[in-house]
Order: C-alpha cells, then sequence, then structure tokens
C-alpha cells in the first residue's frame, strides 16, 4: 500500500521540546465565568434583563418626567386620551389626543347626529369623514374624530398615556404603580428568600429529628393554597403595601425552603464533599467552599421566579377588590379601574396591562436563561 | 403503600383542621358580623339574631359547633344573600364554574401537550422557538389581563364573539381560552421537556434499532414514558384554574362560584368569603393527595418500590 | 470467507457550536459470515459512533455520515432512506447495548418488547410471536419464561436484563449483532455468564458479531479478528493472534502493556501518557504522536497509511515504513506478549 517515496529525514525520531500532551486544549473557566458566558449567548434573557432594567429605571424615574403628580385629581381634564409631541400627527398611532369611532345609522344626517350627540355636540371639534353616504341602499358610515384635548380646552397640555376618570395623568400613576408593584415583589421574594434558605438550609444541614419535625411542619403548610392563605391574611390585615407583602411571604418562603434542603440534602453526600471533609476541610470551609456556591445559583433563579409570581398575586388581589386602597396605585390596581371603562377608553387598562405583561415574560425569559446558563449539564 | 396512603390521609385531615380553624378565629376577629348594622337594631333584634348565628355560646362551643356542622357540609349563612345558606349559595353557582374549568382543562391540556410534543419532534426549528415562546407568553401574562384584552379586541372591536354572560357555547369561547392559557404554557413546557429527555433514553434507540417506525416509536414508546410525570402538573394547573376562575368569571359575567366571591369581597359578605376559601382549600388539598396517590399507581417502578405483591 | 459486511471510508461528524467534531475519519473494515469482529479503543475513540452510523442510528441534526459506503450483502446503507432502514434494522442487523438498566422501556413488559420486532418482521400473529418470545428467552437462559414475558423490566436483576436484551436482538435471527460493550455495565462473575452466552448462541444461530469494548481480556476471550480504533480511525486490523502475539502500532502496545494480568510477578502496568487529541483539530499528521515515544518527523506531517504485515494483518504506522528505524516495543509489553503466547490468549479473559 505505501510504494511512495518519502524522504529519509523523515524518519528520525521526534525533537520533543517539552511535554505538550496534557495541555488542555480550552481555557479553564470559573463557574460563573462559564455561565455569564452561556448568558451572554442567550439572545431572549439579555433583551428580557434590558426590558427589565428600563422598565425599573422608568419605574424610579418616570414620575419625575412630567409635573403632574400621580394623586392630582382635575375633573375638568378627566379622561384624555393619550397624546405625545411629536406623535400627534402620525394616524396610525393613538397618540393624537382624539377619540376615534365610527357610527352607521339609515342616513348620513343620521349617522353625523349620532356622532355630534356622542361627542359632546361639540361640532368645532369633531372631524367627520364620510365612508358610505348610504346612497347605494347600504347604511351611511361616518367616521368621527373627537378631539377631546380642544374641547377641554387642553390644546397645549400633553397627556402621553392620558387621563383617568379624575384627572389624573396616567403616565405619572402607571409608573407609580410599576415602582410599588415591583417594590412589593422584590420585598416579597427577598423575605421568601432569607426564611427559606435559613429553614431549608438548617433543617438539611442539621438532618435527623430537626429535619424530621421541620419537614412535617413543611408538609402540612404545603397544603394550604397561596390563595386561601392570601385572602384570608388581606381580610385581617386591610390592604395595605406592607399587609400584602406579608400575606405573599406567609407561605411563600416555602418552595424555596424546599428546593434548598433538597440541594443542600444532595450535595451533603456528593463525593466532592466527602472527599474535602476526608481532607479535614472544617464545616464552615465545606458550608462556605462547597454548599454556598452549589446553592447561589438555585437561590438566584428561585428568587427569578418568584418576583413575577408576587407581582401576579398582587395584581390579582388588586383585580379581585383585595388590594391596595385608592389614591395608593399599582399595577393591579390600574388595570382593574382601567377594566371598568375598558369599552370607552381602552387606553387605561392597556398601558398597565402591557407593562405588567412585559414585567412577567421578562422575569420568566430570563429567570429561564439563568437557569441555562447555570446548569452546568449543558456545558458544551 | 398502605402506610404511605394512611400517612397521608392524616396530614391531608390535620391540614383541614388547620385551615378550618384558622378561619374560624378570624371571623370572630374579623370586624363585619351580621350585627354590621347595628344601630339600626333594636336590642330585642339584636338577640335574636345572635341567637340565630349561635353567638350567644361562648366561643370553644362555637368553635365546637362550626366544626360539627362544617363535617355536615354546613357553611353557615350568607350576610347578604337573604340569609341563605353558603352551602346551597355555592352549589347553585357551581354549575358554570364546573364547566368552565373542565373546558379549560381539556382544551388546555390538548392544545398544550400537543403543543409540547411537535417542539420536541422538531427540536431547534422555529415550531419549537414558537411553541417556547408561546409558553412563557402564556405563563406570564395574567389571565385576567388576557382576558381583558380578548374581551375588548375579539369581543368589542371585532365583535366576533359575545362580549360577556353565560347563554349557549359561544359564550363559553372567549373565557375557556382565557383561561386554557396557563394551562396550554404549562402543557407544553412539560411535555416539550419530558418528551426531549424521553427520546433521548437508550431505550428508544433500542425501540429504533428493532427497526419501530417513528410513530410507533414517539407513540408506543415515547409518549407512554413520557406522560408519566404528567400527574406533577396537575397540581400547578388546578391552582391556576381555581384562581383563574375567580376573575374569569368576574370579567365576562359568568354567574359562577368565582363571581360570587368577588360579589361578596365588595359586600363584605365573609360568611361567604370563608366558605369559598375553606372549599378552594380542600378541594386543592384533595387533588394533592389524589395526585400523589395516582403517580405511585401509574408508573410501575414506583408501585413495586412500595412493595412486591 | 464471504464478507457480509463491508465498511469502506466512512466519515462521521457531528456539528456542534464550537465548529465539526469528526469523530469518524475514515474508517474501513469487512466482517465476514460467521466471525466476531472486535473494535477495541478507549473512549471518544469513534468505536460506538461506528457502529450507530452502520444502524443508522446517528441523530441527524447535529451528527451527519460525510462520506463513505456500507454495504450489507452488497447493498450500500448509507443510500437508504429511514424507511427501507427501518426494514433493516432488527431483522438484517440488530444491536445489543451498554447499560441494560436503560435500554428497555420501563412502562413496557418484556414480552411486548421481544414481540414488536416479530410482529413488524415476520409478520407473526400476536399468539405466534408470543411462543417465540418464550422461546427466546429460554434461549438466553431465562428461567419460568412463561411468566417471565408478562413482567416489566424493572423486575429483572441487571444480567437478566442484558439477557433480555439478547434475546431481543435475537429474535429475527439477524445477519450482523452489533454488541456495544454489552457487559460493561455488569458484574465481573455476570460479564462472563453473558460472553459465554454470546460465544453459545453464536455457534448455533451463525450471526455475525461486531464486537465493541475498551476491555482487551474480553476480546481474547470472544473475537476472531480484532479492529483498534484510536482518534477516529482504526489503526490496527488482525487476528486476535496478530493482535495479541505480533502487535504493530504503538498505540495497541500501550494497550496491551496496560492490561493487568494475574501471572505476571513484576507487574509493572504501562500508562500510555496524555489524552487522546481533540477532534474538533485533528492533527494534520498522525493523531498518535504526541503521545508515541516513537513518533518520527514524518507523524508530524502526513496522516501513516495501512502497512500489511502478513494476509490477515494490517497496521498504520509509518514505523512500517522500510524507511524507519526498527523499533522493538518496550519490554513490559513483550514480556506481556510472550505471557500470551505461553498461556494461550484465549484464556485471558476469565481475569478481566
Amino acid at each position: 500500500m505505501a510504494n511512495k517515496d518519502y524522504d529519509k529525514d523523515l524518519f528520525v525520531p521526534l525533537e520533543r521540546e517539552d511535554d505538550t500532551s496534557e495541555k488542555i486544549s480550552r481555557p479553564s473557566l470559573t463557574f460563573w465565568q462559564d455561565s455569564w458566558m452561556r448568558l451572554k449567548k442567550n439572545t431572549g434573557a439579555l433583551i428580557g434583563a434590558w426590558v427589565l432594567i428600563i422598565i425599573t429605571f422608568m419605574a424610579l424615574a418616570g414620575p419625575f418626567f412630567n409635573d403632574y403628580g400621580f394623586d392630582e385629581q382635575n375633573l375638568i381634564r378627566s379622561k384624555l386620551p393619550p397624546k405625545v409631541q411629536g406623535l400627534e400627527n402620525i394616524d396610525w398611532l393613538p397618540f393624537q389626543g382624539t377619540m376615534h369611532r365610527t357610527f352607521e345609522a339609515e342616513t348620513l344626517e343620521d349617522a353625523k347626529e349620532d356622532a355630534i350627540n356622542r361627542f359632546k355636540r361639540d361640532e368645532e371639534n369633531i372631524e367627520m369623514t364620510v365612508v358610505d353616504d348610504g346612497s347605494n341602499g347600504g347604511p351611511a358610515i361616518v367616521d368621527a374624530e373627537f378631539d377631546v384635548y380642544a374641547n377641554q380646552g387642553f390644546e397645549d397640555e400633553y397627556f402621553w398615556f392620558g387621563t383617568d376618570t379624575l384627572g389624573r395623568d396616567q403616565w405619572t400613576r402607571v409608573w407609580k404603580g410599576t415602582q410599588i408593584s415591583l417594590y412589593i415583589a422584590v420585598l416579597a421574594a427577598f423575605i421568601d428568600m432569607v426564611i427559606g434558605v435559613a429553614y431549608g438550609g438548617i433543617s438539611a444541614y442539621y438532618g435527623g429529628r430537626v429535619d424530621d419535625y421541620m419537614q412535617r411542619i413543611i408538609e402540612i403548610l404545603i397544603g394550604i393554597p397561596n390563595l386561601v392563605v392570601v385572602i384570608l391574611m388581606i381580610l385581617i390585615l386591610s390592604p395595605g403595601i406592607l399587609s400584602i407583602t406579608i400575606a405573599l411571604t406567609i407561605t411563600g418562603w416555602i418552595p424555596m425552603a424546599r428546593i434548598i434542603r433538597g440541594q443542600v440534602l444532595k450535595l451533603k453526600n456528593q463525593e466532592f464533599v466527602l472527599a474535602s471533609r476526608t481532607l479535614g476541610a472544617s464545616d464552615s470551609r465545606i458550608i462556605m467552599k462547597q454548599l454556598v456556591p452549589n446553592v447561589t445559583g438555585l437561590i438566584v433563579i428561585n428568587t427569578m421566579f418568584t418576583i413575577p409570581g408576587a407581582i401576579f398575586f398582587e395584581a390579582f388581589l388588586s383585580f379581585i377588590g383585595l388590594g391596595l386602597q385608592p389614591p395608593v396605585a399599582s399595577l393591579g390596581t390600574l388595570i382593574d379601574e382601567g377594566f371598568q371603562s375598558l369599552q370607552t377608553f381602552p387606553y387605561l387598562m392597556i398601558y398597565p396591562a402591557i407593562i405588567i405583561s412585559l414585567i412577567m415574560i421578562a422575569f420568566n425569559i430570563v429567570a429561564d436563561g439563568l437557569r441555562d446558563a447555570f446548569d452546568p449539564k449543558m456545558r458544551e | 403503600m398502605a402506610r404511605y396512603i394512611f400517612q397521608r390521609i392524616v396530614y391531608m385531615f390535620i391540614t383541614m383542621l388547620l385551615i378550618a380553624t384558622f378561619s374560624f378565629f378570624l371571623m370572630k376577629l374579623l370586624p363585619g358580623s351580621p350585627l354590621m348594622m347595628e344601630d339600626k337594631l333594636t336590642e330585642e333584634q339584636a338577640v335574636i339574631i345572635k341567637e340565630k348565628y349561635g353567638l350567644n355560646d361562648p366561643v370553644p362551643v362555637q368553635y365546637v359547633n362550626y366544626l360539627a356542622n362544617l363535617a355536615q357540609g354546613d357553611l353557615g349563612i350568607s350576610f347578604q344573600q337573604d340569609n341563605r345558606g353558603v352551602t346551597k349559595i355555592l352549589i347553585e353557582r357551581a354549575g358554570p364554574s364546573i364547566q368552565l374549568g373542565a373546558q379549560a382543562l381539556i382544551f388546555g391540556l390538548a392544545f398544550g401537550l400537543l403543543l409540547g410534543i411537535f417542539a420536541a419532534l422538531y427540536h431547534n426549528s422555529p415550531i419549537d422557538y414558537g411553541s417556547t415562546f408561546l409558553a412563557v407568553i402564556g405563563k406570564s401574562i395574567p389571565s385576567f389581563v388576557f382576558a381583558g384584552l380578548l374581551q375588548y379586541y375579539i369581543g368589542v372591536k371585532l365583535g366576533w364573539l359575545p362580549v360577556a354572560f353565560w347563554e349557549g357555547f359561544e359564550y363559553t369561547i372567549m373565557p375557556t381560552i382565557a383561561l386554557a392559557m396557563f394551562p396550554i404554557a404549562i402543557a407544553a413546557r412539560f411535555m416539550r421537556t419530558e418528551m426531549l429527555e424521553v427520546l433521548g433514553s437508550d431505550f428508544i434507540t433500542t425501540a429504533r434499532a428493532k427497526g419501530v417506525n417513528r410513530l410507533g416509536v414517539l407513540f408506543k414508546h415515547g409518549l407512554r414514558n413520557a406522560l408519566i410525570p404528567l400527574v406533577t402538573i396537575i397540581g400547578p394547573m388546578a391552582i391556576a384554574l381555581l384562581t383563574g376562575n375567580l376573575v374569569i368569571e368576574n370579567i365576562f359575567a359568568i354567574p359562577g362560584i368565582g363571581d360570587t366571591f368577588v360579589q361578596a369581597v365588595m359586600t363584605n359578605d365573609f360568611p361567604i368569603i370563608m366558605g369559598f376559601t375553606l372549599i378552594t382549600g380542600f378541594l386543592f388539598i384533595f387533588i394533592i393527595l389524589i395526585v400523589d396517590l395516582l403517580y405511585g399507581v401509574i408508573d410501575p417502578r414506583i408501585r413495586l418500590a412500595g412493595g412486591e405483591k | 470467507m464471504e464478507n457480509i459486511l463491508e465498511v469502506n471510508d466512512l466519515h462521521v461528524s457531528f456539528d456542534t457550536y464550537g465548529g465539526e467534531v469528526k469523530a469518524v475519519r475514515g474508517v474501513s473494515f469487512e466482517l465476514r459470515k460467521g466471525e466476531t469482529l472486535a473494535i477495541v479503543g478507549e473512549s471518544g475513540s469513534g468505536k460506538s459512533v461506528t457502529t450507530k452510523a452502520l444502524m443508522g442510528l446517528i441523530p441527524q441534526p447535529p451528527g451527519r455520515i460525510k462520506q463513505g459506503e456500507v454495504l450489507l450483502e452488497g447493498k450500500d446503507l448509507t443510500k437508504m432512506n429511514e424507511r427501507q432502514l427501518q426494514k433493516i434494522r432488527g431483522r438484517d442487523l440488530s444491536m445489543i447495548f451498554q447499560d441494560p438498566m436503560t435500554s428497555l422501556n420501563p412502562t413496557m413488559k418484556v414480552g411486548n418488547q421481544i414481540m414488536e420486532g416479530l410482529i413488524k418482521h415476520q409478520k407473526m400473529s400476536r399468539s405466534q410471536a408470543k411462543k417465540r418470545a418464550v422461546e427466546l428467552l429460554e434461549m438466553v437462559g431465562i428461567p419460568n419464561p412463561k411468566a417471565r414475558i408478562n413482567q416489566y423490566p424493572h423486575q429483572f436483576s441487571g444480567g437478566m436484563r442484558q439477557r433480555v436484551v439478547i434475546a431481543i436482538a435475537l429474535a429475527c435471527n439477524p445477519k450482523v449483532l452489533i454488541a456495544d460493550e454489552p457487559t460493561t455495565a455488569l458484574d465481573v462473575t455476570i460479564q462472563a455468564q453473558i460472553l459465554e452466552l454470546m460465544k453459545d448462541l453464536q455457534h448455533k444461530t451463525e450471526t455475525s458479531i461486531i464486537f465493541i469494548t475498551h476491555d482487551l481480556g474480553v476480546v481474547a476471550n470472544v473475537a476472531d479478528r480484532v479492529a483498534v480504533m484510536y482518534a477516529g480511525k482504526i489503526v490496527e486490523l488482525g487476528t486476535v493472534d496478530d493482535i495479541f502475539y505480533n502487535p504493530q502500532h504503538p498505540y495497541t502496545w500501550g494497550l496491551l502493556g496496560s492490561m493487568p494480568t494475574l501471572d505476571d510477578e513484576e507487574s509493572e502496568l504501562f500508562a500510555i501518557p496524555g489524552t487522546p487529541p481533540d477532534l474538533l483539530n485533528p492533527p494534520k499528521g498522525d493523531a498518535f504522536a504526541a503521545r508515541n515515544e516513537y513518533a518520527m518527523k514524518i507523524d508530524e506531517e502526513e496522516q501513516p497509511p495501512f502497512f500489511q504485515v502478513s494476509d490477515t494483518h494490517y497496521a498504520a504506522t509509518w514505523l512500517l515504513h522500510e524507511n524507519a528505524p526498527k523499533v522493538e516495543p518496550p519490554e513490559s509489553v513483550q514480556k506481556r506478549m510472550q505471557g500470551f503466547a505461553n498461556t494461550g490468549a484465549s484464556e485471558k479473559g476469565d481475569n478481566a
């Protein structure tokens, strides 16, 4: 097979400077570097993280973007639709400060009359386009656009998200509400984390009888649905930021406690921990070097999942009437208020609804991304 | 196994007792009572009413009576609805709630599982990404937000479906979809993960090495194994349906238990709130128990671990 | 002897985020009727990928057969579509896997798992298939087969499960049986039983076997011929005697030197230094050069072709080139070869 002639010089033993055979071809990374690298590749999670950063920033700074107070009532300027400088002349965007509706009637006159009646008989500020004058047998259709700002004498004002039924600036209220929703959720998630980690960690680390009793308690508590506890708690502690937070944390810490306990129990008996113990590592060293780094990821992920859960629950409570009381606003109360007038002033519900949805989606995507990033099994 | 079941049932009763006790003393603490309009009542009327609600007995006696009533399914009397029994009111209103819940569960499970199967089959394809995205959306957007948007765009703007009320099948479509979003999301996510794991396991390779065709591998070998842990998502799903029912019924003006509850919250009708809370709690605890026991029955590996027959 | 299976210049690659991993890089061998060919090599050498490619079981994507052909009785399996392959799998070509604990469907009765192939390929009715399943279980040495077919895999021990897996593989009297480390996951005593069973069944059925293992003791015990694989290529191919008494490739020397034996008093085990190359960027020359103490300059320049040692024996190392210096295997390996010659290689498997 090998009849080709090769230079004899090639058949001399290879000179090797140093042994490269044991060289590891890829750079070694710490757990966090490795996770970070994987997270950076996850476009969805990155977008989610940016959305959260922007929304958090807006929740803090948004209310100061204009001069209206979140509780500044003024019935004369109530129910103004959204109007934004620069976007007010773009037809397809809902920022013109006008109400838009189509009217249908037997004759053109009737349709126009309907429109005028609907919009406060303020003909001056109604712009009508005839879609169908009814001459071909069908009903007459008129497209009417009503400049609410002009009608109420606020031509020079701009309410970016409009105003609510009491004339309060919806932009300020939405961001203020976001702030409060985020505050409640983050606080509740933090308390859950502290209690859960402590409970789960103690239960697992001490093991034996301590673990036994602590687990019995959990087994009984876990049966009580969150919904029930929260409703009962809100009934005792009249609704407020603090009481809602407490209600959310009463059983909220249990999942965290279970996860931490499971993980610590698993780690405790794993070879690398046993090996460390065999080598004479002290308890504190084992906790700091072996256990903490291995549960941190889990804590972060689980907290990231708790926050949207808490946001949801707060909004849910507000929606069924057990939430924050006016004038304090949260995303939940805003959606609830908006829902009452959804058919006529949909913008009141749509903006807080969009923001709460964005927050929930972003948190879930980021949490998913973190979970994938922390899972070393995924390493390629 | 028998010991396990027994233990679980004991825990279930402890939890129920805890909830019942908790809510009883809560009732005692609450500012509202049948005597809320006290000023307007004469002394005699007050005595009569107190007698009627058993409020003259010492608290421990009231507690025992309360538990005894509870054991017989008596949840007390509504403050607002003409002194009618809470149990009776809740039973009357159960129909639409059960129908809505069942429809959402069936639709959500069926659609979600299918979505998950396709996502796993076409792993890392647009179908997979699409279904994963849908699952994130469904899991994230609160059902009442979704219901509100649905109602506005489909009901009001487009006029395709009735905006509210409960007068026939087409009235159930929007609430069912709104309520099914979460079940769809978790079922799809669950199925995708399980299916991917099962399809990657050795016995699937064995089946393929036998010459079993694609569908056979998928359904005969894959699906059954992937479905075994399905019971684990029934718990979260049940909570989601129960929670969702409250707001969805309210939004679509469906005369069910959830709507009754929200009305009760608004009118401070505590017996109804308590009754609902207790029923929800018990229902939930019961579902968890069933799920745990089912898990043992379905998976032959667990069934046997409990004791060789 | 007639060739039942021929593999020519097979290349298999996996597309990963890091790039193309060339797992199999030009493998050629042939399998004769009724023989057992062992493929030996360390983890990652491409043995399992090669056999999965034969079965058409490479997950695609990320895997793909880049080039080469697999001729089963003259028909090229790499050109077949999935449907055609399904007819071949289980009937002409079947496979036993490494881990009997996971290779059976946990939710399906053992009998049904055996019957599945029979019903599909031999168009048997359920009752016929059931009868045959009982026979098969009896054949692989499972007591009380009539009751056992109605049980689930978890009711069997590891060794018994592997017998079931063998029964499934042999159900349709395949022409070629691929055994991918069938004894690795088993206890040593059970290993010997399973090997005996396989040898015994091969006698009865005249099936050709490709036996993948990293255990040279097992090789000596079961194989007629041996292919040594390294970094996705076959580096030495010969009869058991060729490989054990007259190994030519330094890698084979390393493998033999690292195999423990009982009758060697000053038993010093020889370890091959270093690790296999990264198949993302395989070296230009001989993949083994970096770990080869006899490496020459040409090893870095060009991959060695196959040099024929005898009618049955080939090795891919530049040491066999006429210009190369004469090199003897290291002393410890020579001693070992001597030991094999004295005791007879086929006895070695028992202490595996």
